[in-house]
Protein backbone atom coordinates (compact mmCIF):
# COMPACT_ATOMS: atom_id res chain seq x y z
CA UNK A 1 0.00 0.00 0.00
CA UNK A 2 2.96 2.30 0.06
CA UNK A 3 4.76 2.13 -3.28
CA UNK A 4 2.74 4.45 -5.46
CA UNK A 5 3.85 7.16 -7.83
CA UNK A 6 2.50 10.05 -5.80
CA UNK A 7 5.27 11.97 -4.07
CA UNK A 8 6.99 11.97 -7.44
CA UNK A 9 10.65 13.05 -7.45
CA UNK A 10 12.35 15.64 -9.70
CA UNK A 11 12.30 14.85 -13.40
CA UNK A 12 9.63 12.13 -13.14
CA UNK A 13 7.56 13.84 -15.85
CA UNK A 14 8.75 16.09 -18.68
CA UNK A 15 9.59 19.73 -17.76
CA UNK A 16 6.70 21.06 -19.86
CA UNK A 17 4.16 19.12 -17.81
CA UNK A 18 5.91 20.19 -14.60
CA UNK A 19 5.62 23.84 -15.66
CA UNK A 20 1.97 23.71 -16.77
CA UNK A 21 0.82 21.73 -13.72
CA UNK A 22 2.87 24.10 -11.57
CA UNK A 23 0.99 27.11 -12.92
CA UNK A 24 -2.38 25.41 -12.49
CA UNK A 25 -1.54 24.34 -8.93
CA UNK A 26 -0.34 27.86 -8.13
CA UNK A 27 -3.59 29.42 -9.39
CA UNK A 28 -5.82 26.98 -7.48
CA UNK A 29 -3.77 27.32 -4.31
CA UNK A 30 -3.97 31.13 -4.54
CA UNK A 31 -7.75 30.85 -4.85
CA UNK A 32 -7.77 28.45 -1.89
CA UNK A 33 -5.77 30.91 0.23
CA UNK A 34 -8.29 33.64 -0.58
CA UNK A 35 -11.42 31.53 -0.07
CA UNK A 36 -10.14 30.05 3.17
CA UNK A 37 -9.29 33.47 4.56
CA UNK A 38 -12.85 34.53 3.70
CA UNK A 39 -14.16 31.44 5.43
CA UNK A 40 -11.98 31.44 8.52
CA UNK A 41 -11.07 35.12 8.90
CA UNK A 42 -8.24 35.62 11.35
CA UNK A 43 -8.66 32.01 12.50
CA UNK A 44 -7.16 30.97 9.15
CA UNK A 45 -3.56 30.71 10.27
CA UNK A 46 -3.98 28.76 13.53
CA UNK A 47 -6.73 26.45 12.30
CA UNK A 48 -5.31 25.66 8.86
CA UNK A 49 -1.86 25.26 10.41
CA UNK A 50 -3.11 22.88 13.05
CA UNK A 51 -5.16 20.92 10.51
CA UNK A 52 -2.08 20.63 8.27
CA UNK A 53 -0.10 19.29 11.20
CA UNK A 54 -2.91 16.78 11.81
CA UNK A 55 -2.94 15.57 8.18
CA UNK A 56 0.85 15.28 8.19
CA UNK A 57 0.79 13.32 11.48
CA UNK A 58 -2.01 11.07 10.18
CA UNK A 59 0.06 10.32 7.06
CA UNK A 60 3.05 9.33 9.18
CA UNK A 61 1.27 6.53 11.01
CA UNK A 62 0.48 3.11 9.75
CA UNK A 63 -2.85 1.34 9.86
CA UNK A 64 -3.23 -2.42 9.64
CA UNK A 65 -4.34 -3.61 6.20
CA UNK A 66 -4.05 -7.37 5.96
CA UNK A 67 -2.15 -9.93 7.95
CA UNK A 68 0.31 -7.49 9.45
CA UNK A 69 0.96 -5.34 6.38
CA UNK A 70 0.23 -1.68 6.89
CA UNK A 71 -0.71 1.40 4.92
CA UNK A 72 -1.27 5.03 5.69
CA UNK A 73 -3.92 7.65 5.13
CA UNK A 74 -3.66 10.18 2.28
CA UNK A 75 -6.35 12.38 3.78
CA UNK A 76 -7.27 14.65 0.84
CA UNK A 77 -11.00 13.85 0.87
CA UNK A 78 -11.06 13.55 4.67
CA UNK A 79 -9.62 17.08 4.96
CA UNK A 80 -12.22 18.40 2.49
CA UNK A 81 -15.13 16.83 4.38
CA UNK A 82 -13.84 17.98 7.77
CA UNK A 83 -12.85 21.50 6.73
CA UNK A 84 -14.65 22.21 3.45
CA UNK A 85 -13.05 21.77 0.01
CA UNK A 86 -11.09 25.04 -0.20
CA UNK A 87 -9.55 24.86 3.27
CA UNK A 88 -9.03 21.13 2.75
CA UNK A 89 -7.16 21.65 -0.53
CA UNK A 90 -5.07 24.42 1.02
CA UNK A 91 -4.17 22.31 4.05
CA UNK A 92 -3.12 19.24 2.06
CA UNK A 93 -1.29 21.48 -0.44
CA UNK A 94 0.74 22.93 2.43
CA UNK A 95 1.49 19.40 3.65
CA UNK A 96 2.79 18.42 0.19
CA UNK A 97 4.89 21.61 0.00
CA UNK A 98 6.49 20.98 3.38
CA UNK A 99 7.12 17.33 2.57
CA UNK A 100 8.99 18.37 -0.57
CA UNK A 101 10.86 21.32 0.92
CA UNK A 102 11.78 19.93 4.31
CA UNK A 103 11.79 16.14 3.96
CA UNK A 104 12.83 15.88 0.28
CA UNK A 105 9.71 13.71 -0.10
CA UNK A 106 8.66 14.65 -3.62
CA UNK A 107 10.77 16.85 -5.88
CA UNK A 108 10.61 20.64 -5.85
CA UNK A 109 10.18 20.72 -9.63
CA UNK A 110 7.48 18.04 -9.28
CA UNK A 111 5.43 20.18 -6.88
CA UNK A 112 2.92 21.12 -9.59
CA UNK A 113 1.71 17.62 -10.35
CA UNK A 114 2.17 16.41 -6.80
CA UNK A 115 -0.04 19.20 -5.42
CA UNK A 116 -2.65 18.55 -8.13
CA UNK A 117 -2.68 14.79 -7.56
CA UNK A 118 -2.56 14.76 -3.78
CA UNK A 119 -4.34 17.96 -2.75
CA UNK A 120 -6.47 19.52 -5.47
CA UNK A 121 -7.94 16.43 -7.16
CA UNK A 122 -8.73 14.48 -3.94
CA UNK A 123 -10.13 17.52 -2.11
CA UNK A 124 -12.40 18.86 -4.87
CA UNK A 125 -13.14 15.55 -6.59
CA UNK A 126 -13.79 13.94 -3.22
CA UNK A 127 -16.05 16.84 -2.20
CA UNK A 128 -18.09 16.53 -5.41
CA UNK A 129 -18.62 12.81 -4.83
CA UNK A 130 -19.41 13.47 -1.17
CA UNK A 131 -22.14 15.99 -2.03
CA UNK A 132 -23.52 13.65 -4.69
CA UNK A 133 -23.69 10.61 -2.41
CA UNK A 134 -25.17 12.65 0.44
CA UNK A 135 -28.21 13.34 -1.77
CA UNK A 136 -28.85 9.65 -2.20
CA UNK A 137 -28.25 8.59 1.39
CA UNK A 138 -30.57 9.55 4.28
CA UNK A 139 -29.59 12.83 5.95
CA UNK A 140 -28.27 11.53 9.22
CA UNK A 141 -24.89 10.61 10.69
CA UNK A 142 -24.85 7.26 8.90
CA UNK A 143 -25.34 9.09 5.59
CA UNK A 144 -22.35 11.33 6.31
CA UNK A 145 -20.19 8.35 7.22
CA UNK A 146 -21.23 6.38 4.15
CA UNK A 147 -20.69 9.33 1.83
CA UNK A 148 -17.26 9.89 3.39
CA UNK A 149 -16.34 6.28 2.67
CA UNK A 150 -17.36 6.47 -1.00
CA UNK A 151 -15.81 9.91 -1.53
CA UNK A 152 -12.46 9.12 0.08
CA UNK A 153 -12.19 5.77 -1.67
CA UNK A 154 -12.88 7.35 -5.07
CA UNK A 155 -10.62 10.33 -4.36
CA UNK A 156 -7.62 7.99 -4.31
CA UNK A 157 -8.67 6.49 -7.65
CA UNK A 158 -9.09 10.03 -9.01
CA UNK A 159 -5.57 10.88 -7.92
CA UNK A 160 -4.22 7.80 -9.69
CA UNK A 161 -6.12 8.65 -12.88
CA UNK A 162 -4.84 12.23 -12.76
CA UNK A 163 -1.28 10.95 -12.60
CA UNK A 164 -1.90 8.61 -15.55
CA UNK A 165 -3.24 11.47 -17.65
CA UNK A 166 -0.20 13.59 -16.81
CA UNK A 167 1.90 10.61 -17.87
CA UNK A 168 0.16 10.69 -21.26
CA UNK A 169 1.44 14.24 -21.77
CA UNK A 170 4.83 13.99 -20.12
CA UNK A 171 6.03 10.39 -20.00
CA UNK A 172 9.76 10.01 -19.38
CA UNK A 173 9.85 6.25 -19.89
CA UNK A 174 8.73 3.95 -22.71
CA UNK A 175 5.72 2.68 -20.78
CA UNK A 176 2.48 3.33 -22.64
CA UNK A 177 -0.49 5.10 -21.09
CA UNK A 178 -2.60 1.91 -20.92
CA UNK A 179 -0.06 0.14 -18.76
CA UNK A 180 0.37 3.08 -16.40
CA UNK A 181 -3.38 3.69 -16.21
CA UNK A 182 -4.17 0.02 -15.59
CA UNK A 183 -1.49 -0.39 -12.95
CA UNK A 184 -2.12 2.92 -11.15
CA UNK A 185 -5.90 2.64 -11.08
CA UNK A 186 -5.81 -1.07 -10.29
CA UNK A 187 -3.52 -0.61 -7.30
CA UNK A 188 -5.35 2.48 -6.11
CA UNK A 189 -8.76 0.85 -6.19
CA UNK A 190 -7.37 -1.45 -3.48
CA UNK A 191 -5.72 1.41 -1.61
CA UNK A 192 -9.03 3.25 -1.84
CA UNK A 193 -10.70 0.59 0.34
CA UNK A 194 -8.25 1.33 3.15
CA UNK A 195 -8.64 5.07 2.68
CA UNK A 196 -12.44 4.69 2.69
CA UNK A 197 -12.54 2.57 5.85
CA UNK A 198 -10.11 4.74 7.84
CA UNK A 199 -11.65 8.06 6.72
CA UNK A 200 -15.19 6.86 7.50
CA UNK A 201 -14.24 5.60 10.95
CA UNK A 202 -12.31 8.80 11.70
CA UNK A 203 -15.29 10.95 10.62
CA UNK A 204 -17.54 8.79 12.82
CA UNK A 205 -15.30 9.55 15.81
CA UNK A 206 -15.35 13.30 15.10
CA UNK A 207 -19.14 13.25 14.60
CA UNK A 208 -19.54 11.57 17.98
CA UNK A 209 -17.36 14.08 19.81
CA UNK A 210 -17.74 17.43 18.03
CA UNK A 211 -20.23 17.19 15.13
CA UNK A 212 -20.09 20.98 14.79
CA UNK A 213 -16.51 20.71 13.51
CA UNK A 214 -17.44 18.67 10.43
CA UNK A 215 -18.12 21.18 7.63
CA UNK A 216 -19.64 18.40 5.51
CA UNK A 217 -22.28 17.73 8.20
CA UNK A 218 -23.28 21.30 8.99
CA UNK A 219 -26.70 20.85 7.44
CA UNK A 220 -27.72 18.24 10.02
CA UNK A 221 -29.51 19.01 13.29
CA UNK A 222 -29.00 17.27 16.62
CA UNK A 223 -31.62 14.52 16.13
CA UNK A 224 -30.32 13.68 12.66
CA UNK A 225 -26.80 13.47 14.06
CA UNK A 226 -27.94 11.11 16.80
CA UNK A 227 -29.50 8.81 14.22
CA UNK A 228 -26.69 6.44 13.39
CA UNK A 229 -27.38 2.76 12.89
CA UNK A 230 -24.14 0.88 13.54
CA UNK A 231 -22.49 -0.71 10.56
CA UNK A 232 -19.89 -3.33 11.33
CA UNK A 233 -16.42 -2.63 9.97
CA UNK A 234 -15.96 -6.14 8.61
CA UNK A 235 -18.99 -6.25 6.28
CA UNK A 236 -18.03 -2.75 5.21
CA UNK A 237 -14.48 -3.75 4.24
CA UNK A 238 -15.61 -6.96 2.54
CA UNK A 239 -18.34 -5.10 0.67
CA UNK A 240 -15.77 -2.52 -0.42
CA UNK A 241 -13.47 -5.27 -1.58
CA UNK A 242 -16.22 -6.77 -3.75
CA UNK A 243 -16.99 -3.40 -5.32
CA UNK A 244 -13.26 -2.82 -5.92
CA UNK A 245 -12.76 -6.20 -7.55
CA UNK A 246 -15.70 -5.46 -9.82
CA UNK A 247 -14.26 -2.04 -10.74
CA UNK A 248 -10.80 -3.51 -11.29
CA UNK A 249 -12.30 -6.05 -13.69
CA UNK A 250 -14.04 -3.30 -15.64
CA UNK A 251 -10.83 -1.24 -15.81
CA UNK A 252 -8.72 -4.20 -16.82
CA UNK A 253 -11.19 -4.93 -19.61
CA UNK A 254 -10.28 -1.57 -21.07
CA UNK A 255 -6.58 -1.87 -20.42
CA UNK A 256 -6.32 -5.43 -21.67
CA UNK A 257 -7.87 -4.62 -25.01
CA UNK A 258 -4.42 -3.53 -26.11
CA UNK A 259 -2.45 -6.68 -25.39
CA UNK A 260 1.00 -5.55 -24.26
CA UNK A 261 2.43 -9.04 -24.28
CA UNK A 262 1.57 -9.55 -27.91
CA UNK A 263 2.97 -6.18 -28.84
CA UNK A 264 6.21 -7.02 -27.15
CA UNK A 265 6.50 -10.18 -29.18
CA UNK A 266 5.76 -8.17 -32.29
CA UNK A 267 8.48 -5.69 -31.41
CA UNK A 268 10.96 -8.48 -30.72
CA UNK A 269 10.22 -10.06 -34.05
CA UNK A 270 10.75 -6.66 -35.60
CA UNK A 271 7.54 -6.38 -37.57
CA UNK A 272 5.88 -3.58 -35.70
CA UNK A 273 7.86 -0.71 -37.11
CA UNK A 274 4.57 0.46 -38.46
CA UNK A 275 3.16 3.93 -38.56
CA UNK A 276 1.89 4.24 -34.98
CA UNK A 277 5.00 6.04 -33.85
CA UNK A 278 4.72 8.95 -36.21
CA UNK A 279 1.11 9.90 -35.81
CA UNK A 280 1.55 11.67 -32.53
CA UNK A 281 5.27 12.30 -32.56
CA UNK A 282 4.74 15.95 -33.40
CA UNK A 283 1.80 16.43 -31.09
CA UNK A 284 1.64 17.48 -27.49
CA UNK A 285 1.31 13.87 -26.39
CA UNK A 286 4.58 12.46 -25.15
CA UNK A 287 5.98 10.11 -27.72
CA UNK A 288 6.60 7.49 -25.08
CA UNK A 289 3.13 7.29 -23.65
CA UNK A 290 1.41 6.70 -26.97
CA UNK A 291 4.11 4.67 -28.68
CA UNK A 292 3.42 1.03 -29.15
CA UNK A 293 -0.24 1.28 -28.32
CA UNK A 294 -1.77 -0.64 -31.15
CA UNK A 295 -5.22 0.58 -30.40
CA UNK A 296 -4.39 4.24 -30.11
CA UNK A 297 -7.95 5.49 -30.45
CA UNK A 298 -9.22 3.31 -27.63
CA UNK A 299 -6.57 4.30 -25.15
CA UNK A 300 -6.87 7.96 -26.04
CA UNK A 301 -10.61 7.54 -25.61
CA UNK A 302 -10.08 6.11 -22.12
CA UNK A 303 -7.73 8.99 -21.37
CA UNK A 304 -10.25 11.47 -22.71
CA UNK A 305 -13.18 10.06 -20.76
CA UNK A 306 -11.08 9.92 -17.59
CA UNK A 307 -9.86 13.45 -18.13
CA UNK A 308 -13.36 14.79 -18.69
CA UNK A 309 -14.72 12.92 -15.66
CA UNK A 310 -11.91 14.24 -13.49
CA UNK A 311 -12.26 17.82 -14.67
CA UNK A 312 -16.00 17.60 -14.17
CA UNK A 313 -15.64 16.23 -10.65
CA UNK A 314 -12.99 18.75 -9.61
CA UNK A 315 -14.90 21.60 -11.24
CA UNK A 316 -18.14 20.55 -9.53
CA UNK A 317 -16.34 20.37 -6.20
CA UNK A 318 -14.98 23.88 -6.71
CA UNK A 319 -18.33 25.27 -7.82
CA UNK A 320 -20.25 23.65 -4.97
CA UNK A 321 -17.61 24.79 -2.51
CA UNK A 322 -17.72 28.35 -3.82
CA UNK A 323 -21.51 28.43 -3.69
CA UNK A 324 -21.56 27.21 -0.10
CA UNK A 325 -18.92 29.81 0.72
CA UNK A 326 -21.04 32.62 -0.70
CA UNK A 327 -24.11 31.36 1.10
CA UNK A 328 -22.18 31.31 4.37
CA UNK A 329 -20.97 34.86 3.79
CA UNK A 330 -24.46 36.29 3.27
CA UNK B 1 4.09 7.99 -0.28
CA UNK B 2 7.06 6.03 0.97
CA UNK B 3 5.55 4.31 3.98
CA UNK B 4 6.30 6.34 7.08
CA UNK B 5 7.29 9.76 5.93
CA UNK B 6 9.53 11.18 8.55
CA UNK B 7 12.48 9.19 9.75
CA UNK B 8 13.46 12.07 12.00
CA UNK B 9 11.68 14.65 14.02
CA UNK B 10 11.16 17.81 12.06
CA UNK B 11 13.30 19.87 14.41
CA UNK B 12 16.26 17.48 14.35
CA UNK B 13 16.90 17.85 10.65
CA UNK B 14 19.68 20.42 10.86
CA UNK B 15 23.19 19.08 11.25
CA UNK B 16 24.55 21.79 13.48
CA UNK B 17 27.84 23.19 12.40
CA UNK B 18 29.64 26.31 11.36
CA UNK B 19 30.37 26.48 7.70
CA UNK B 20 30.00 29.03 4.97
CA UNK B 21 27.04 26.99 3.69
CA UNK B 22 25.30 27.21 7.09
CA UNK B 23 25.90 30.97 7.23
CA UNK B 24 24.36 31.85 3.86
CA UNK B 25 21.06 33.74 4.00
CA UNK B 26 18.12 31.32 3.62
CA UNK B 27 16.41 33.13 0.74
CA UNK B 28 19.60 32.99 -1.29
CA UNK B 29 19.88 29.28 -0.59
CA UNK B 30 16.27 28.71 -1.63
CA UNK B 31 16.75 30.50 -4.96
CA UNK B 32 19.96 28.57 -5.57
CA UNK B 33 18.22 25.28 -4.74
CA UNK B 34 15.31 25.92 -7.11
CA UNK B 35 17.68 26.93 -9.93
CA UNK B 36 19.89 23.91 -9.31
CA UNK B 37 17.02 21.41 -9.14
CA UNK B 38 15.33 22.89 -12.22
CA UNK B 39 18.58 22.51 -14.18
CA UNK B 40 18.76 18.86 -13.14
CA UNK B 41 15.15 18.25 -14.15
CA UNK B 42 15.61 19.83 -17.58
CA UNK B 43 18.89 18.16 -18.51
CA UNK B 44 18.52 15.66 -21.36
CA UNK B 45 19.11 12.10 -20.16
CA UNK B 46 21.84 11.31 -22.68
CA UNK B 47 24.13 14.05 -21.29
CA UNK B 48 25.69 11.74 -18.70
CA UNK B 49 28.61 14.13 -18.19
CA UNK B 50 26.20 16.85 -17.02
CA UNK B 51 24.88 14.61 -14.25
CA UNK B 52 28.48 13.89 -13.24
CA UNK B 53 29.08 17.65 -12.93
CA UNK B 54 25.94 18.05 -10.79
CA UNK B 55 27.07 15.20 -8.54
CA UNK B 56 30.51 16.80 -8.22
CA UNK B 57 28.95 20.15 -7.25
CA UNK B 58 26.79 18.45 -4.62
CA UNK B 59 29.79 16.52 -3.30
CA UNK B 60 31.77 19.74 -2.99
CA UNK B 61 28.94 21.51 -1.13
CA UNK B 62 28.52 18.48 1.14
CA UNK B 63 32.20 18.57 1.97
CA UNK B 64 32.23 22.32 2.64
CA UNK B 65 29.10 22.04 4.82
CA UNK B 66 30.56 18.98 6.61
CA UNK B 67 27.28 17.09 6.41
CA UNK B 68 27.99 13.40 7.12
CA UNK B 69 27.44 11.24 4.03
CA UNK B 70 25.65 8.66 6.20
CA UNK B 71 23.00 11.26 7.08
CA UNK B 72 22.39 12.08 3.42
CA UNK B 73 22.27 8.39 2.56
CA UNK B 74 19.72 7.70 5.28
CA UNK B 75 17.49 10.57 4.21
CA UNK B 76 17.75 9.54 0.55
CA UNK B 77 15.84 6.36 1.43
CA UNK B 78 12.72 8.44 0.89
CA UNK B 79 13.12 8.13 -2.91
CA UNK B 80 13.73 4.36 -2.73
CA UNK B 81 10.20 3.41 -3.93
CA UNK B 82 10.77 5.39 -7.12
CA UNK B 83 14.15 3.79 -7.73
CA UNK B 84 12.45 0.39 -7.47
CA UNK B 85 9.74 1.49 -9.89
CA UNK B 86 12.42 2.80 -12.26
CA UNK B 87 14.26 -0.52 -12.06
CA UNK B 88 11.17 -2.23 -13.52
CA UNK B 89 11.02 0.03 -16.58
CA UNK B 90 13.75 -1.73 -18.63
CA UNK B 91 11.82 -4.99 -18.22
CA UNK B 92 8.39 -3.70 -19.22
CA UNK B 93 9.48 -0.99 -21.67
CA UNK B 94 9.09 -1.45 -25.40
CA UNK B 95 11.29 -0.44 -28.32
CA UNK B 96 14.72 -1.78 -29.36
CA UNK B 97 16.33 -4.24 -26.98
CA UNK B 98 19.79 -4.44 -25.48
CA UNK B 99 21.26 -7.60 -24.07
CA UNK B 100 22.45 -7.09 -20.49
CA UNK B 101 23.71 -10.29 -18.92
CA UNK B 102 20.97 -12.90 -19.26
CA UNK B 103 18.22 -10.33 -19.89
CA UNK B 104 16.88 -8.68 -23.01
CA UNK B 105 16.17 -5.16 -21.82
CA UNK B 106 14.56 -2.20 -23.53
CA UNK B 107 17.22 0.33 -24.49
CA UNK B 108 14.91 3.29 -24.01
CA UNK B 109 13.80 1.70 -20.76
CA UNK B 110 17.38 1.60 -19.50
CA UNK B 111 17.80 5.27 -20.37
CA UNK B 112 14.49 6.08 -18.69
CA UNK B 113 15.51 4.21 -15.54
CA UNK B 114 18.83 6.06 -15.49
CA UNK B 115 17.00 9.35 -16.04
CA UNK B 116 14.55 8.81 -13.15
CA UNK B 117 17.22 7.51 -10.74
CA UNK B 118 19.78 10.22 -11.51
CA UNK B 119 17.31 13.10 -11.32
CA UNK B 120 15.51 11.78 -8.21
CA UNK B 121 18.76 11.16 -6.31
CA UNK B 122 20.45 14.44 -7.30
CA UNK B 123 17.31 16.51 -6.68
CA UNK B 124 16.66 14.93 -3.30
CA UNK B 125 20.32 15.32 -2.28
CA UNK B 126 20.17 19.03 -3.07
CA UNK B 127 17.01 19.44 -0.95
CA UNK B 128 18.53 17.41 1.88
CA UNK B 129 21.62 19.65 1.84
CA UNK B 130 19.37 22.68 2.28
CA UNK B 131 17.46 21.28 5.26
CA UNK B 132 20.65 19.90 6.80
CA UNK B 133 22.22 23.33 6.87
CA UNK B 134 19.22 25.63 7.41
CA UNK B 135 17.03 25.69 10.53
CA UNK B 136 13.31 25.70 9.66
CA UNK B 137 12.60 29.17 11.15
CA UNK B 138 15.29 30.56 8.83
CA UNK B 139 13.69 28.77 5.88
CA UNK B 140 10.39 30.46 6.74
CA UNK B 141 12.11 33.85 6.83
CA UNK B 142 13.59 33.02 3.44
CA UNK B 143 10.14 32.18 2.06
CA UNK B 144 8.75 35.49 3.36
CA UNK B 145 11.58 37.43 1.73
CA UNK B 146 10.89 35.66 -1.55
CA UNK B 147 7.32 37.04 -1.40
CA UNK B 148 5.61 33.74 -0.69
CA UNK B 149 2.17 34.98 0.49
CA UNK B 150 2.07 35.71 4.23
CA UNK B 151 -0.81 33.38 5.12
CA UNK B 152 0.98 30.44 3.50
CA UNK B 153 4.21 31.08 5.41
CA UNK B 154 2.27 31.51 8.66
CA UNK B 155 0.32 28.28 8.10
CA UNK B 156 3.55 26.41 7.37
CA UNK B 157 5.11 27.92 10.50
CA UNK B 158 2.15 26.82 12.59
CA UNK B 159 2.14 23.37 11.13
CA UNK B 160 5.86 22.88 11.69
CA UNK B 161 5.56 24.10 15.28
CA UNK B 162 2.81 21.64 16.19
CA UNK B 163 3.70 18.65 14.02
CA UNK B 164 5.95 16.85 16.48
CA UNK B 165 3.47 17.54 19.26
CA UNK B 166 0.55 15.95 17.39
CA UNK B 167 2.68 13.07 16.15
CA UNK B 168 3.81 12.37 19.72
CA UNK B 169 0.23 12.51 20.92
CA UNK B 170 -0.81 9.97 18.31
CA UNK B 171 2.16 7.79 19.24
CA UNK B 172 1.04 7.86 22.90
CA UNK B 173 -2.49 6.85 21.91
CA UNK B 174 -1.11 3.88 19.96
CA UNK B 175 1.13 2.96 22.87
CA UNK B 176 -1.79 3.08 25.29
CA UNK B 177 -3.82 0.82 22.98
CA UNK B 178 -0.95 -1.62 22.64
CA UNK B 179 -0.53 -1.65 26.43
CA UNK B 180 -4.17 -2.77 26.66
CA UNK B 181 -3.61 -5.59 24.21
CA UNK B 182 -4.78 -3.95 20.96
CA UNK B 183 -2.75 -5.48 18.15
CA UNK B 184 -4.67 -4.99 14.90
CA UNK B 185 -3.76 -7.25 12.00
CA UNK B 186 -6.62 -6.60 9.57
CA UNK B 187 -8.28 -3.51 8.20
CA UNK B 188 -11.62 -4.20 9.91
CA UNK B 189 -9.82 -4.20 13.27
CA UNK B 190 -8.60 -0.66 12.63
CA UNK B 191 -11.58 1.09 14.20
CA UNK B 192 -9.77 2.06 17.44
CA UNK B 193 -6.82 3.44 15.48
CA UNK B 194 -9.07 5.36 13.11
CA UNK B 195 -11.12 6.65 16.04
CA UNK B 196 -7.88 7.80 17.64
CA UNK B 197 -7.14 9.71 14.43
CA UNK B 198 -10.58 11.33 14.64
CA UNK B 199 -10.00 12.19 18.30
CA UNK B 200 -6.63 13.63 17.38
CA UNK B 201 -8.33 15.89 14.85
CA UNK B 202 -10.75 17.16 17.51
CA UNK B 203 -7.84 17.75 19.90
CA UNK B 204 -5.85 19.51 17.19
CA UNK B 205 -8.79 21.71 16.21
CA UNK B 206 -9.56 22.64 19.80
CA UNK B 207 -5.90 23.36 20.41
CA UNK B 208 -5.97 25.57 17.33
CA UNK B 209 -8.97 27.45 18.72
CA UNK B 210 -7.29 27.87 22.12
CA UNK B 211 -4.08 29.05 20.49
CA UNK B 212 -6.06 31.47 18.38
CA UNK B 213 -7.73 32.89 21.51
CA UNK B 214 -4.34 33.24 23.16
CA UNK B 215 -2.98 34.97 20.06
CA UNK B 216 -5.93 37.37 19.97
CA UNK B 217 -5.35 38.15 23.64
CA UNK B 218 -1.81 39.13 22.68
CA UNK B 219 -2.87 41.41 19.87
CA UNK B 220 -2.87 39.09 16.83
CA UNK B 221 -4.29 40.84 13.75
CA UNK B 222 -4.29 37.98 11.25
CA UNK B 223 -0.63 38.35 10.32
CA UNK B 224 2.47 37.25 12.11
CA UNK B 225 4.72 40.20 12.97
CA UNK B 226 8.00 40.74 11.16
CA UNK B 227 10.86 39.74 13.37
CA UNK B 228 14.20 41.34 12.73
CA UNK B 229 15.93 39.34 10.07
CA UNK B 230 19.59 39.38 9.12
CA UNK B 231 20.31 41.24 5.89
CA UNK B 232 21.88 39.63 2.91
CA UNK B 233 24.92 40.87 1.08
CA UNK B 234 25.78 40.73 -2.57
CA UNK B 235 28.73 38.52 -1.56
CA UNK B 236 26.29 35.93 -0.23
CA UNK B 237 24.37 35.96 -3.50
CA UNK B 238 27.59 35.39 -5.41
CA UNK B 239 28.73 32.53 -3.16
CA UNK B 240 25.40 30.72 -3.12
CA UNK B 241 24.49 31.26 -6.72
CA UNK B 242 27.92 30.16 -7.94
CA UNK B 243 27.10 26.43 -7.92
CA UNK B 244 23.58 27.10 -9.19
CA UNK B 245 24.89 29.24 -12.07
CA UNK B 246 27.34 26.49 -12.93
CA UNK B 247 24.48 23.99 -12.98
CA UNK B 248 22.34 26.24 -15.17
CA UNK B 249 25.14 26.68 -17.70
CA UNK B 250 25.83 22.95 -17.70
CA UNK B 251 22.13 22.36 -18.38
CA UNK B 252 22.09 24.87 -21.26
CA UNK B 253 25.18 23.31 -22.84
CA UNK B 254 23.64 19.84 -22.47
CA UNK B 255 20.41 20.95 -24.14
CA UNK B 256 22.17 22.76 -26.99
CA UNK B 257 24.34 19.72 -27.66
Amino acid sequence: MSIVAMHAPDGFLEPGVALVTGLIALAVMAAAVRSSSQELGDRQVPLAGMAAAFIFAAQMFNFPVASGTTGHLLGGALAAILLGPWVGALVVGVVVLVQALIFADGGLTALGYNVINMAIVPAFGGWAIYCLVRRVLPSNAAGVIGATAVASGLSVVFAASAFSIQWLFGATAPVPFDTVFGAMVGVHVLIGIGEAAISAMAIAAVLAARPDLVVGAQDLNATQLADRPRVGARPFVIGGLLVAVFLAMVVSQFAASSPDGLEKVAEDKGFSDSATDHTFAQSMFADYATRGIDNENLSLAIAGVTGVTLTLAVGTGMAVGARQLRRAAT
Amino acid sequence: MGGGHAPNKIHDLVISGESSVHRLPPDVKLVALVAFVSSIAMTPRHAVWAFAVYAAILAAVTAIARVPIAVIGRRLLIVAPFLMAAALVPFIGDGPQTKVGPFNLSTDGLWAAWNICAKALLGATASILLTSTTPIPDLLVGMTRLRVPRPVVSIVAFMVRYLDLLADQFQRMRLAMAARGHDPRWLWQARPVASAAGTLFVHAYERGERTHQAMLARGFTGHMPDLDTPTRSSGAWLTALGPAALAVSVCIVAIVQ
